[in-house]
Order: C-alpha cells, then sequence, then structure tokens
C-alpha cells in the first residue's frame, strides 16, 4: 500500500498511467458495450475540455464557444460518412439518387459544392483538423490582434456559436436542420454500428485522447506553456518583454479547437450521428463546467472532470431529471465559489500530502531528494502561486 | 428581392416591419439597461439577467391572476402595480445574489460568467416547478387591446405603443438617475476610481450592491413589459441573453446613449431584414454584422474616455 502511494505521489508518469489503466483496462472489462459505449462519447467531450484547459487554465483565454468546434470536426466526418450511406442503390427509391435524403426531402438535385470534397476520406480528415482550425484562426486573427480579451472574447464566441446553431438549423437542405445528419451506417464498408466496431471506436478513442494529452501536456512543458501563464497574469509585461502576445494566444486557441474537433469526429464515429444541439451556446458552456470541474490547470482533472458530469448528468436524469438542472447550477456556482482549481485542486492539496506522508513513514531513509519532490508536485505549485498571484494583483 | 413590390406597398412593408422592429427595440433597450448597467459600470458578467427579466413577468403574471379574482373591478390598473412589485422582487432578489455571490468574485470577471450561469440554470429549474413548463400569458386589459389604424394598409398595436411609451419614460429616468441622482454619482465614482471614491467616503459596497440590485430592478420592469407582448416560460429568458449582450457591448459598455442606439440599429436591421428573407437568415446576417464590427471596433459604437 505505501509503495502504491509512494508510486503515485513521487512518479510523475503515474497519474497517467492510472488514467490509462483505468480507461483501456477497467473500464472495458467492467462494463457492457452499451455503457462503455457512453463512456466513449463522454470521452469525446473531454478533448474539448483539455482544450479548454489550453486555452483558458493556461492561456486566461474563455471561450464560450468550444462547440462550434466540436460541432464542425463532427459535421466533417458525418458529411463523409453520409455521402457513403447515400450511394445510389441505397438511395434509389429517392427523386434523386446518391444525394443525402434530407436534401431530397427539400428538393435540392444535385450535391452542394461543398458536399463534393467529402467524397474522400483521405480529405474528409484532412478537412476534420483544418475547418474548425481555420476557422479559429480566423476569429482569433481577427479578436487577438486587436487586443480583443477576457469577456468581450467570451461574449463574441457565444455569438459565434448561436451564429453557426442558426445557420445549421435554417439551412435545412445543406446540413439537414435541427436532426443533424443521421443514419450514419459504414466506413469504408465497415459496419460501424456492430458491437465489435464499437469496441475498436472506443480504443482508437482512447488511444487519441492520450495522445492530446500527450501533446497538451508537451506544450504546457513547452517554454510556450510557460509565457501562456506569463500572458494571462500579465499581458503587457510579456508585450514589453518583446514577445508577440497575440500570436501565442491565436496558436493556443487554434490547438485547443483542433483538439475539439477531434473529439467531434469520434463523437459522429461513436454516436452514429451529428446534429446542432452539439454546437450551440449550452452545450459549450456545459463543457466549461467540465474541464472547472476537473480543474482548470490540470490535463487529467478535464478527463475526470467530464467524466464525472456527465456521469452523474446520465444517472440523474434516468432517475431524477427535475433535480438535474439544479444539481447542474449548484455545480457551476460551487466549483466556481469553493474550488477555483476542481478536484485538481483538492487532489493536490488534500490527498497528495498524505501519499507523501504515507510513503514517507514507509521508508525514511531515502526522503524524497529534492529533485524528486520537485517533479511531482511541479503541477502543485505553479497552480497554488497562480492563484495566489491572481488574488494578490486584485487585492 | 423588392421587384415584385410597388412603391406604396414598400413604403407601408417598412412601415409595418420598422414598427415591429420598434416592438424588438423596445424589449432589447429595456433589457440591455439593466445589463449595461451591471457590466458597463461594475464589469459583471450576469448570465442569469434574463431569468431575473422572467421573474419579473411572472411576478406580474401573478399579479394579473389575483386582481382577476379578487378585483376584477380595477382589473386594467393591475399593470403598474405589477411593475413596481416586479421592480421591488427582482431587486432585491438581485442584491441577495450580489451578497451572496458576485462580492466575492469581482476581480474574477470570468467566473462570474460561470457562477451567474450556474443561477440561471437554477432559477430555470425553480421556475418550471413552480410555474409548470408550459408558457403562461396574461390577459390584456381592455384598453391595450386592439390597434390603431395610421393609413390604409398601417396599422399599429397599442400594447405595442404602450411598451414602446414605458419604454422611452424608463430610459430617461434611469438616465437621470445616473446623472443626477446621488446613487449614480456615487456609481459612477466608483466605476471611475474606485480607491479615490471610497477614499471620499463613498461606501463602495453598498454602491456595488445598490447598482447591482437596480440592473435586475430594471430587468424585472422589463419582464413586466415582456407579459404585454409575448408570453413567459422558463427559458424564455435564455432566448434573448446572448443578443443584449451584443447590444450592450456593440453599443459601448458603459454608455447608456451607445446601448439605445445599438439596440436601435440591430432590432431595425433584423426585423426589416426578416420580411424578405427566412427570420434564421435576418438573425445571423444581424450577428454577423454585430460582430464584424465588433471586431473593427471591439470597444463599440460609443466610449466612455476616462483615463485608467
Amino acid at each position: 500500500m505505501n509503495k502504491f502511494a509512494d508510486f503515485i505521489a513521487r512518479n510523475q508518469y503515474s497519474h497517467m498511467i492510472i488514467l490509462a489503466v483505468l480507461l483501456l483496462v477497467i473500464l472495458p472489462l467492467s462494463m457492457d458495450i452499451f455503457r462503455l459505449n457512453l463512456v466513449g462519447k463522454y470521452l469525446t467531450y473531454a478533448f474539448v475540455a483539455l482544450g479548454l484547459v489550453l486555452c483558458w487554465g493556461y492561456g486566461g483565454i474563455l471561450s464560450l464557444g468550444q462547440g462550434v468546434f466540436f460541432g464542425l470536426g463532427g459535421y466533417c466526418m458525418a458529411m463523409f460518412l453520409k455521402l457513403e450511406a447515400s450511394s445510389p442503390e441505397n438511395t434509389a427509391i429517392q427523386s434523386t439518387p446518391g444525394i443525402p435524403d434530407f436534401m431530397d426531402w427539400n428538393q435540392l438535385t444535385e450535391l452542394p459544392w461543398f458536399w463534393e470534397p467529402f467524397h474522400s476520406f483521405g480529405f474528409t480528415l484532412f478537412a476534420v483538423i483544418a475547418v474548425p482550425a481555420v476557422f479559429a484562426f480566423i476569429i482569433a486573427v481577427a479578436m487577438f490582434k486587436r487586443r480583443v480579451g477576457g469577456v468581450y472574447f467570451a461574449i463574441i464566441t457565444q455569438a459565434v456559436a448561436a451564429i453557426l446553431t442558426i445557420l445549421i438549423i435554417g439551412q435545412q437542405g445543406y446540413t439537414g436542420g435541427v436532426n443533424g445528419i443521421t443514419d450514419l451506417r459504414t466506413l469504408h464498408g465497415w459496419d460501424i454500428r456492430t458491437d465489435e466496431a464499437k469496441y475498436i471506436l472506443y480504443y482508437i478513442n482512447a488511444l487519441l485522447l492520450f495522445l492530446a494529452l500527450f501533446v497538451a501536456a508537451f506544450v504546457i512543458k513547452s517554454k510556450l506553456g510557460r509565457l501562456l501563464v506569463a500572458m494571462r497574469e500579465s499581458e503587457e509585461r510579456v508585450r514589453f518583454s518583446g514577445y508577440d502576445v497575440s500570436g501565442f494566444k491565436i496558436f493556443i486557441f487554434c490547438l485547443a479547437a483542433a483538439i475539439s474537433a477531434v473529439g467531434g469526429a469520434m463523437f459522429t464515429l461513436q454516436v452514429g450521428f451529428m446534429s446542432p444541439t452539439f454546437v450551440g451556446i449550452v452545450p459549450s458552456i456545459e463543457m466549461v463546467i467540465f474541464c472547472a470541474l476537473g480543474g482548470r490547470l490540470s490535463i487529467l482533472g478535464a478527463v475526470y472532470g467530464t467524466l464525472l458530469v456527465n456521469w452523474a448528468k446520465t444517472s440523474f436524469s434516468e432517475s431524477f431529471p427535475e433535480l438535474w438542472l439544479f444539481a447542474m447550477g449548484a455545480l457551476f456556482i460551487g466549483v466556481v465559489m469553493a474550488f477555483p482549481n476542481g478536484l485538481a485542486g483538492v487532489y493536490q492539496r488534500y490527498i497528495e500530502p498524505l501519499l507523501l506522508k504515507m510513503s514517507k513513514k514507509d521508508d525514511s531513509p531515502s526522503a524524497p531528494t529534492p529533485a524528486a519532490k520537485d517533479a511531482s508536485s511541479d503541477k502543485a505549485d505553479t497552480s497554488e502561486e497562480t492563484l495566489t498571484s491572481e488574488e494578490r494583483k486584485h487585492a | 428581392m423588392f421587384a415584385e413590390y410597388s412603391a406604396s406597398e414598400l413604403t407601408s412593408i417598412f412601415a409595418m416591419q420598422g414598427f415591429a422592429g420598434l416592438i424588438l427595440f423596445s424589449v432589447f433597450v429595456l433589457m440591455a439597461l439593466g445589463l449595461a448597467i451591471i457590466f458597463g459600470q461594475m464589469g459583471v458578467i450576469n448570465m442569469a439577467h434574463g431569468e431575473f427579466m422572467i421573474l419579473g413577468a411572472y411576478v406580474t403574471y401573478i399579479i394579473s391572476n389575483l386582481f382577476a379574482d379578487y378585483l376584477p373591478s380595477i382589473y386594467g390598473s393591475y399593470f403598474f402595480l405589477a411593475m413596481i412589485v416586479a421592480f421591488f422582487v427582482t431587486a432585491a432578489l438581485g442584491a441577495f445574489v450580489e451578497w451572496a455571490m458576485i462580492r466575492h468574485l469581482y476581480h474574477r470577471p470570468l467566473d462570474t460568467l460561470l457562477a451567474t450561469w450556474g443561477l440561471s440554470l437554477i432559477l430555470q429549474q425553480l421556475y418550471r416547478t413552480v410555474f409548470g413548463a408550459r408558457e403562461v400569458g396574461v390577459t390584456l386589459p381592455d384598453w391595450l387591446m386592439g390597434s390603431y389604424p395610421v393609413t390604409d394598409m398601417v396599422e399599429v398595436p397599442v400594447n405595442g405603443l404602450f411598451v414602446m411609451g414605458l419604454t422611452i419614460v424608463i430610459t430617461v429616468g434611469v438616465a437621470l438617475m445616473m446623472q443626477k441622482s446621488r446613487l449614480g454619482k456615487q456609481t459612477r465614482a466608483v466605476v471611475q476610481n474606485r480607491p479615490m471614491a471610497a477614499a471620499v467616503g463613498i461606501n463602495t459596497e453598498k454602491v456595488d450592491r445598490m447598482t447591482f440590485a437596480l440592473g435586475c430592478g430594471i430587468a424585472g420592469i422589463a419582464g413586466s413589459a415582456f407579459t404585454m407582448i409575448g408570453s413567459t416560460g422558463p427559458t424564455s429568458g435564455q432566448l434573448y441573453i446572448v443578443d443584449t449582450f451584443l447590444v450592450v457591448v456593440f453599443g459601448g459598455a458603459s454608455s447608456l446613449l451607445g446601448t439605445v442606439a445599438s439596440a436601435f440599429t440591430i432590432s431595425q436591421a433584423q426585423s426589416t431584414m426578416e420580411f424578405f428573407l427566412s427570420g434564421s437568415m435576418a438573425k445571423v446576417l444581424t450577428l454577423l454584422f454585430v460582430v464584424g464590427i465588433l471586431m473593427l471596433r471591439p470597444q463599440g459604437l460609443f466610449t466612455l474616455k476616462v483615463r485608467h
């Protein structure tokens, strides 16, 4: 037991390994495929929460429109799958065979031009990343070059989410409208609706999530990560030190968008549809609470926060649907007021010292060397430090 | 797109849509006034503002029902009492929220946004539990029914005129109060220089609470007026919140004149386009236009020149 505590508290990869064991071994073994598919769906939101850790937690840029990027990624994938599902043989009963069914219902007679490239799987994979990233780039350049930030940025991203939702719902013939793009069946002839495919997609999703976690960890550890924290604390000082502040902000916002988009694409593959309900303002803000609950400065916290909130949402809305909004509201208020660093903050403040104490009792001769201690509590220190400095700044 | 209409038809279309736009304008202004005070003066993002407005609407609904049951003879005058009660109820809730929540978060504006969003979820569910998920509406008194014909083709509804008149009165009242009254002067002093205001003896915490309560109270009046032209449901407030934020930001956050001007621009653009395009496209184009302008001019149309 003490060895285990020692491992968790001292080894800097221990938390990642525990999450990997949980996601790749424990959950698949303990759940039936229906529940596992649900977990897979939640994990696609974790991509968004992870993006928010980067741009909100570290960069200080709160975007209330991350659902836009999740949705764009998901729609790109859905367009490819829909085109495959509506081959001329499958849609022979339509008045125009070979186009998606909702276009036929809306009296379109040929495929719109922006749907054409999505016949190619290679292009789709490229577009899943590129479309949201370019879109994020346009927004970010327009805003950050003019030094718009903080609450203004939050409001504008919210407006963008509103615009995109209204556009998707309004342009039914091109986008599938409020129902979204449904009835997706195969990927290159491989049926994505079977149990086996769901297992495989779950693993692909989990591995992509770990890839994203490694990228995020790399960014945070790099000089860029340090600069982001510095900019969040005092943008002017970084600017006067000769850095191009907007460039870093644009990069981190685009990176967060691209990560969210991967989640969106995996959502479409696992759940089998994509609809505007995942694009709008409400889901976008909900995704912020996943990140806030886990801890806005913790990339692993984002994953746990997402799983926890969604698990609670599913079990609550099964038994007491009317209580869920109360719980959600209380969660928002509670996290912000009492635990601004989320679960990760609680862990670092209360549980990690306990683990360290337990492991210290075990083998006092090999007391933690300064270097090892530094490595393990590195994250804890930075988060504590940033909060106090934030408070100091405003006090 | 104008080709199939004659000149006189076009004039009436623009007049009618312009009038419809003016009603939308009234709702925007009433909602945005409270928000402009809270956001512009205090820098607090109140995502629950729509729910405060709906609270005012529900108060009006309750009072109209009370009048219908107990005082049917003077039903026509229920609205004035309802408006006053709505103001005080929402202002009281606002003061409580400021005391319990907002004052701890003044130095973290983004967190206020999340916390008030949580509050809005709670209030929405509370309304749903108490009043039911269906939308409720009040019975308009006789003197607000019907419409007033201007020409053969143009007629204006009386309730719309009344709401517009009310909007003008409230806007002027708020502007006067911010300029002339003690609270208004203190609020502006605190906004411009908080430590100095505190040094000359202004109780800044009290001013903060009063300002927040005032903004919420105006939202309550907005909700009261809203019952004149539409029905109220638990989520009606959320429909307007993003639009209203855009109105405030577009107008320049700390300028009441800017708020009125931007509410006018946005509402007129939207309702005029609505006639020629589908409603959703009109909305998309309006929002895109506003976002585009904000990208070029982030400080909004009108700005307060203050040295910080």
